[in-house]
């Protein structure tokens, strides 16, 4: 009976060409945007945790409290022995201490003379110890415009874009100008090494990029920063092992009491990322209810028109004595098999244009020029595992909504009218 | 013997609401068919012939009185009960063929057999036998719309006989076709009734089927007007 029902569907073009269009169109937009949607979540949570909130992030109690003003004078003291408790009791974690900071980047000429000058603002990670991940993880490297990275104490990157415009090239010096821990003027001098453009609006307008021991004998910080940001070791962000590593470093070295002692938080409760992934899980659910409402509607007209062409074989199938609930069945067979059809080609296809999207990318900078939070020039799509099932099951159900609805005009019809329609 | 009836109507009534009032479209109908009978209901347009089979097809129920069909009340029964007895005793030919257009020859005589639950083997004797009754086989694999109308009628006898059924209903069978055509299918009937003992109830307007007919029924206003028994004097010179 099955394989009665599939050869009408594919020689009767009318009942399958677009139900199954349909259904794949759907499919295929909602994968898309699913996997459109967690690409930007994606890549939001990664350029979050590498260039700001880390997996998790230690600061001191009164630094989190206003962390966005960068408070050094109420940085953490006494790091060197915090982080080798951390290394030994958080195992599964890497740990990189960074300062940032603010300032004046002074370009001298050949007297001395002020030449150019704009506000920077700094970021202090460990380039130069072995072994430290720093460079991998803000993706150095691969960043680097023109010159070269950093290779001994006094080098500093900047951002390309800020370089023309202060008309500086590699190997020119730059000052650096700003207040030391304690509040008194600290000025230091630099020699660009190289230029670097990450492919992040906040990052890219006017930043320098030094290494922690520079700013630290620079800023009065020895044995101190504002912030030490943890990573997974497979930088996998896990919320449930953050939330428990978060929890058990707090009951340890957190005091209440003391301004000055450390304190845990994870990436998701840093900048309110908490709520933007639940919006946007809120967002992608909406939008499959979208399309479910959506293909219902057209498939349940698709089917009560099909049905109406149809109440002619109706009519013969009862009088041959198929009763109403084998055709009404039947159709709904009929419509799973549109459904496992359509839906598959919509997620294959779906899942094509989200891969091509996650290699390739949209370059969105042009939108995002004055961004001031983490986000990527080059949004791509994720494709996730749930990327497969997330457009397949809504197809099918919409095709089965549509024609369980669009059915039951065959139980409210008297079957002697039925008939009487095959005499016409 | 009561039991020998393969239907029998007693006081069958029919009415249609119509506008305030009711419109009886069968009035008092007590008729019995015996196994093997030939019997055709003639009469009017408008009289009720159709309506009445489409009760003894169970495809419809009546207002009032009874219609015993194979030994069931059709008035009792079930959609699927009603679905069953169309099944498995009763067969249906109609004036438009209605063949399903998608399917081939074949596949349209086959459906029935499905329904049944016959497995692929057994469906496919069937098939091809009942389409050798009606000297269809060479088209087995054809669709419809590659079949004249003579032919398609003759693939709705085969569709309406593949399960052997001890009923066949036939309105208005030889209404689309020209009059050898015609002849043809009512021969094909004939020799059927003849040799697989199936009763025929026709409900017809043309002479050339009434002609056939060894019990002619005629109705009038929804009543059975005359009900007699034609001596068949001629089926071997067949000059009808
Ligand atoms: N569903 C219906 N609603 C209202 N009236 C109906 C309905 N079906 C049939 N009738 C009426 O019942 C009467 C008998 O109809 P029926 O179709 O049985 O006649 P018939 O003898 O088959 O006629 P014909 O020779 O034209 O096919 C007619 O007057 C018809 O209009
Ligand atoms: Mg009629």
């Amino acid at each position: 009976m099955i394989k009665f029902l599939f050869k009408g569907l594919v020689r009767d073009r009318s009942r399958s060409l677009f139900p199954v269009l349909t259904v794949m169109f759907g499919v295929m937009l909602t994968v898309w945007l699913y996997s459109w949607i967690k690409g930007a979540e994606n890549m939001f949570i990664e350029s979050s945790a590498k260039f700001s909130t880390g997996h998790v992030k230690i600061m001191s109690r009164a630094y989190a409290e206003d962390a966005s003003q960068i408070p050094n004078d109420l940085a953490l003291i006494g790091i060197e022995e915090l982080l080798k408790n951390l290394k030994k009791d958080f195992q599964e974690l890497i740990w990189a201490p960074r300062i940032r900071f603010a300032g004046l980047l002074d370009i001298p000429d050949e007297y001395g003379e002020t030449m150019a000058q704009g506000p920077v603002a700094g970021l202090a990670v460990d380039l130069f110890s072995p072994g430290s991940p720093e460079k991998e993880i803000i993706n150095l490297e691969k960043s680097i415009i023109r010159g070269r990275l950093p290779e001994k104490p006094g080098e500093i990157l900047i951002s390309d874009e800020f370089a023309q415009k202060l008309n500086l090239e590699p190997g020119e010096t730059a000052t650096l100008i700003s207040s030391t821990m304690y509040g008194s003027m600290a000025v230091k001098n630099f020699t660009v090494a190289g230029t670097v453009r990450f492919g992040i609006t906040a990052m890219d307008s006017g930043t320098i990029v030094a290494d922690i021991s520079d700013i630290q004998s620079a800023l009065d910080m020895e044995d101190a920063s504002g912030e030490i940001l943890g990573f997974f070791k497979d930088f996998v962000y896990r919320n449930k092992k953050a939330d428990e590593i978060n929890a058990a470093f707090n009951l340890r070295y957190s005091d209440e009491e003391d301004e000055f002692s450390p304190v845990m938080d994870t990436l998701y409760n840093q900048n309110g990322l908490a709520d933007i992934l639940a919006m946007t899980g809120v967002f992608s659910g909406v939008i499959v209810g979208i399309f479910v409402v959506a293909m219902s509607i057209v498939l349940w007209n698709a089917g009560l028109m099909g049905n109406i062409r149809r109440y002619g074989e109706i009519g013969v199938r009862l009088a041959m004595g198929e009763d109403k609930g084998h055709i009404y069945r039947s159709i709904i067979a009929e419509s799973l098999m549109i459904g496992c059809i359509g839906s598959f080609l919509g997620t294959t296809l779906g899942l094509a244009i989200s891969y091509y999207l996650q290699v390739k990318g949209i370059n969105i900078g042009s939108l995002m020029k004055d961004a001031s939070f983490m986000f990527t020039e080059v949004m791509r799509a994720k494709v996730t595992p749930v990327s497969f099932v997330i457009g397949f099951f809504p197809g099918i159900l919409a095709t089965l909504l549509g024609a369980s609805i669009s059915g039951i005009g065959i139980y409210k019809r008297k079957t002697s009218q039925l008939i009487r329609e095959l005499e016409a | 013997m009561e039991n020998t009836y393969l239907i029998k109507t007693k006081d069958l009534v029919k009415t249609y609401r119509m506008g305030g009032g009711y419109l009886i479209a069968l009035n008092q109908v007590n008729l019995e068919f015996k196994e093997g009978e030939f019997a055709g209901l003639v009469g009017p347009s408008g009289s009720g012939k159709t309506t009445f089979l489409n009760i003894v097809g169970s495809l419809d129920s009546p207002s009032e009185g009874s219609a015993v069909v194979m030994g069931r009340e059709v008035e009792s029964l079930s959609h699927k009960e009603a679905a069953e007895l169309r099944n498995r005793y009763i067969g249906f030919i109609f004036q438009t063929f209605n063949l399903l257009p998608v399917y081939t020859v074949f596949e349209n005589v086959e459906f029935p057999l499905l329904l049944l639950g016959l497995n692929a083997a057994e469906r496919k004797k069937k098939v091809m036998n009942a389409l050798e009754w009606v000297q269809l086989a060479d088209r087995a694999k054809s669709r419809p719309a590659q079949l004249s109308g003579g032919e398609c009628q003759r693939v709705a006898i085969a569709r309406a006989v593949v399960k052997v059924p001890s009923i066949i209903l036939a309105d208005e069978p030889t209404a689309n076709l020209d009059a050898e055509n015609s002849h043809n299918i009512l021969r094909t009937m004939e020799r059927l009734n003849q040799e697989l003992r199936t009763t025929f109830v026709f409900a017809t307007h043309d002479e050339k089927v009434i002609r056939y007919l060894r019990r002619k029924i005629t109705l009038v206003d929804g009543k059975v007007a005359k009900d007699e028994i034609i001596e068949q004097q001629d089926i071997k010179g067949d000059n009808r």
